[in-house]
């Protein structure tokens, strides 16, 4: 390797995409150490707080494109105070202050200020891509900043996050000289946006691929966007109300039907089902179909839809489309990669619901199935041993049931025999949440085969500390690993705390653990974080060692405790 | 389905969401329907789940579900009330949006022997709903103040379109801005316009914004 000048080897690093790879290539020698962080432009940072952005620049000075993510997983389901932290303005104020010429950044679980908006908007004239999912912290005046003042940008690209967006002016920001954009996503703005600027923006845009509105975008504008831009890859569809023998209605169909490049679709934010039929004509090239936020499309018109839809690779959807429904699923689409079924009604009485039946029809239909998110009613053993055998590909398993601690309805046994099926089975798994009744057992066959296993997500389950001690024993490459309600205690978390570094992080609540447990891993681990969340009204942590934690979140750090933290969050 | 001086519960609930007072449950006796804050209350057919011994949630109870023999048959019955437990589903909050469901108001209409019901979310105009309500109740007609438009006649009746907003009062359909209406209505009454003299205008209203 000697031989080679630096410029070969960097031409030969570019080849390597993956984060993992280079980052292997980063550790073979020196020089290699040295090429490889000079010409590295893409950082992918699972943690915000596992090192710092002053260390992060430090590296790699070329760094153009900047992925990161803040709030543990466990924040989507509101166990994570809001005020936890993951703010960005840190990065962006140091990012800016270097002259490294960022050009993408990408954040998710993240607190975003709009003042972080308006210095990322005007720090880096190359900026091109913004993408924001499950951010908060920002209102339309941030979105306006970048609007205005990112004269390149192609991207941004909202996805799920919660913005204070009550003046929709921003997108009447962009300037006239901004033809860049590729891809523009605000379906999750709730406010108005100017229509006409929104008509122009897209007439200006030739590049534009991407495009997803919000609901308040009504079907007329839906439908003179679509003419000025039948160049259309995806599309988002706001508002798809309207009277099917009406003129507007033929003139969407008209301008639908010249859209010949969407491959994928979703959306439907408010939709009457009688309506549908108007987007048939596209429903063939689909390869990516998120009905999710259409609660109202159902029965019929929902399956002859999917009827049409004999490419698809990617469906999401609501469990309003029942069993019967999944049949259809089943036996249209044979390309299914990746199915997630949401529930329409997570709290209520789910008569609407999926069962096992839907997912053994599926599985049994769609062989190519990798990738699985599945709330249901119940699911049976031997209905996870079916699907087992019949979809052996799966890297995500990610089964809900309602009822937290379910047993098999049919049998009355747990469910451990079942997802042991799974792991046996899928030897590609990286991503596994279990559901129902479970007990040891299950741990024992998922520390036994669950080899490529990188993220576990438990619940209610398990009988004792075994359970975790066999996922932390036998899972070599478990990267994430988040526990609630589950009786592991001190003797499990203790018993090995170097795996810990190893891992990104590991979240407990509502376990056994307790404070001086925690308090030894943080003291024999000082290159851990251990944060104890303690959301309750006493203004002082208890400092009975004996006392179990409520929530604990740990993961490795290089930099030390955050200094960001607010009096919930006590760092040990 | 009844509360416990055995009277039907009233028609209509405080939230907009009609066709909850009139469905049936299995409730407890004496179980409220809705909760002192005029929420109906979740998992209304689950009666059964207050008496299921499951403490979801709470830490201090070391007996957790691998050690407690839970009756199996009934809890496969009647699942534990979801509610009480936090961050279960889990479902992001902005999926929440994805419960959105359905506006559906009671419409009645003068003379009919029985009452339907639309779901105001189905629509985006008053002319959507009102063409809907025409395909409805087939045979009757119904005068549409907005286009000033006369509809066919079948039998010679017209209608006039009215709802009960959330003060109670019965206000003509077409005058506030389609969203509003949808927030504030909660039941339709197609009137006789015989009976409407004197109420209904004989000019129509200018066309408020019908999107």
């Amino acid at each position: 390797m000697n031989y080679f000048p630096d410029e070969v080897l960097e031409h030969v690093f570019d080849s390597i995409a993956s984060h993992k790879d280079r980052n292997s290539v980063s550790l073979v020698c020196k020089s290699w150490y040295r090429i490889e962080r000079y010409s590295r432009r893409r950082v992918f940072i699972g943690n915000c707080y596992s090192i710092s952005p002053e260390r992060l620049i430090a590296r790699f000075p070329g760094l153009k494109s900047l992925t990161l993510k803040g709030k543990p997983h466990f924040a989507d389901f509101n166990l994570v105070p809001y005020d936890w932290g993951g703010f960005v303005y840190p990065w962006i104020k140091a990012l800016a202050e270097s002259g490294i010429g960022l050009e993408e950044l990408r954040l998710k679980r993240m607190v975003v200020s709009d003042e972080s908006l308006e210095l990322l908007s005007k720090s880096f004239a190359n900026f091109k891509s913004l993408v924001l999912v499950s951010c908060e912290g920002f209102s339309a005046d941030g979105l306006a900043a970048v609007a205005a003042n990112c004269r390149f940008l192609r991207e941004l690209d909202l996805q799920e996050n919660e913005v204070d967006d009550h003046r929709g002016h921003w997108l009447s920001c962009f300037p006239e000289s901004c033809t860049s954009l590729v891809s523009l996503n605000f379906a999750c703005l709730k406010g108005e946006v100017n229509l006409g600027a929104l008509e122009r923006l897209v007439s200006r845009s030739p590049n534009l691929k991407s495009l997803r509105l919000n609901r308040l975008v009504p079907l007329d504008t839906l439908q003179k966007l679509l003419m000025r831009a039948p160049q259309l890859v995806d599309l988002g569809i706001g508002s798809y109300v309207h009277d099917p023998s009406s003129e507007a209605s033929n003139k969407l169909k008209h301008a639908i039907q010249r859209c010949k490049s969407i491959v994928s679709l979703s959306g439907f934010l408010e939709v009457a089902p009688r309506c549908m039929s108007a987007i048939y004509p596209i429903c063939g090239n689909l390869t990516t179909l998120n009905l999710s936020y259409a609660p109202g499309l159902h029965g019929n018109k929902l399956t002859k839809l999917i009827q049409h839809c004999r490419k698809l690779q990617r469906l999401w959807i609501l469990d309003r489309i029942g069993d019967k429904g999944l049949g259809v699923v089943a036996s249209t689409c044979k390309e299914l990669q990746e199915l997630r079924v949401f529930p329409s009604d997570p709290f209520g009485a789910g008569n609407d619901a999926v069962t096992e039946e839907g997912l053994v029809l599926v599985s049994a239909g769609c062989p190519k199935l990798n990738s699985l998110l599945y709330f249901c009613q119940q699911m049976t053993n031997a209905a996870l041993i079916t699907v087992a055998r019949n979809c052996p590909n799966f890297i995500r398993f990610r089964l809900c049931i309602l009822d937290p601690v379910k047993p098999d309805p049919v049998t009355n046994q747990p469910l451990d025999e079942g997802f042991g099926a799974i792991v046996q089975s899928c030897k590609r798994l990286k991503r596994l949440s279990l559901s129902g009744l479970l007990t040891d057992q299950v741990f024992l066959y998922i520390g036994m085969y669950a080899e490529q296993l990188e993220m576990l997500s438990i619940a209610f389950a398990a009988d004792s500390d075994k359970g975790m001690l066999y996922v932390l024993n036998g899972c070599k490459k478990l990267r994430k690993l988040e526990i609630r309600d589950c009786p592991f205690g001190n003797s499990a978390l203790l018993e090995d705390v170097g795996k810990y570094e190893t891992m990104r992080s590991l979240w407990m609540s509502s376990c056994e653990v307790t404070l001086g447990g925690c308090k030894t891993v943080a003291e024999k681990m000082p290159s851990l974080n251990v944060e104890i969340i303690n959301e309750s009204d006493q203004t002082e942590f208890n400092l009975d060692e004996g006392q179990k934690v409520d929530k604990m979140y740990l993961y490795r750090t290089l930099v030390g405790h955050r200094k960001d933290a607010p009096e919930s969050v006590w760092i040990l | 389905m009844s509360s416990e001086n055995g009277k039907l519960l009233p028609e209509t609930d405080a939230g907009g969401l009609n066709f909850e007072a009139t469905e049936l449950t299995l409730g407890l006796p004496g179980e409220s329907r809705v909760t002192s804050d005029g929420v109906a209350k979740l998992g209304s057919k689950r009666g059964f789940s207050e008496t299921v011994d499951l403490s979801l949630g709470d830490n201090k109870n070391t007996n957790k579900f691998g050690q407690s023999q839970i009756d199996v048959p009934e809890a496969a019955k009647s699942p534990v009330s979801k509610a009480q437990v936090v961050g279960w589903p889990p479902v992001r909050g902005y999926a929440k949006r994805r419960t959105k469901s359905c506006k559906y108001v009671k419409v009645a209409v003068d003379g009919a022997p029985y009452l339907r019901k639309v779901d105001l979310e189905m629509y985006n105009t008053y002319q959507q709903l009102l063409t809907s309500l025409e395909d409805m109740f087939s045979c009757f007609t119904i005068r549409n103040y907005l286009s000033d438009k006369k509809l066919d006649q079948v039998n010679g009746i017209e209608y006039v379109p009215t709802y009960e907003d959330k003060d109670g009062d019965w206000m003509l359909v077409g005058d506030v801005p389609w969203q509003m209406f949808v927030e504030s209505c909660k039941r339709l009454r197609l009137m006789k316009s015989s009976e409407a003299v004197g109420l209904a205008p004989r000019t129509p209203p200018k066309c408020s914004s019908a999107s």
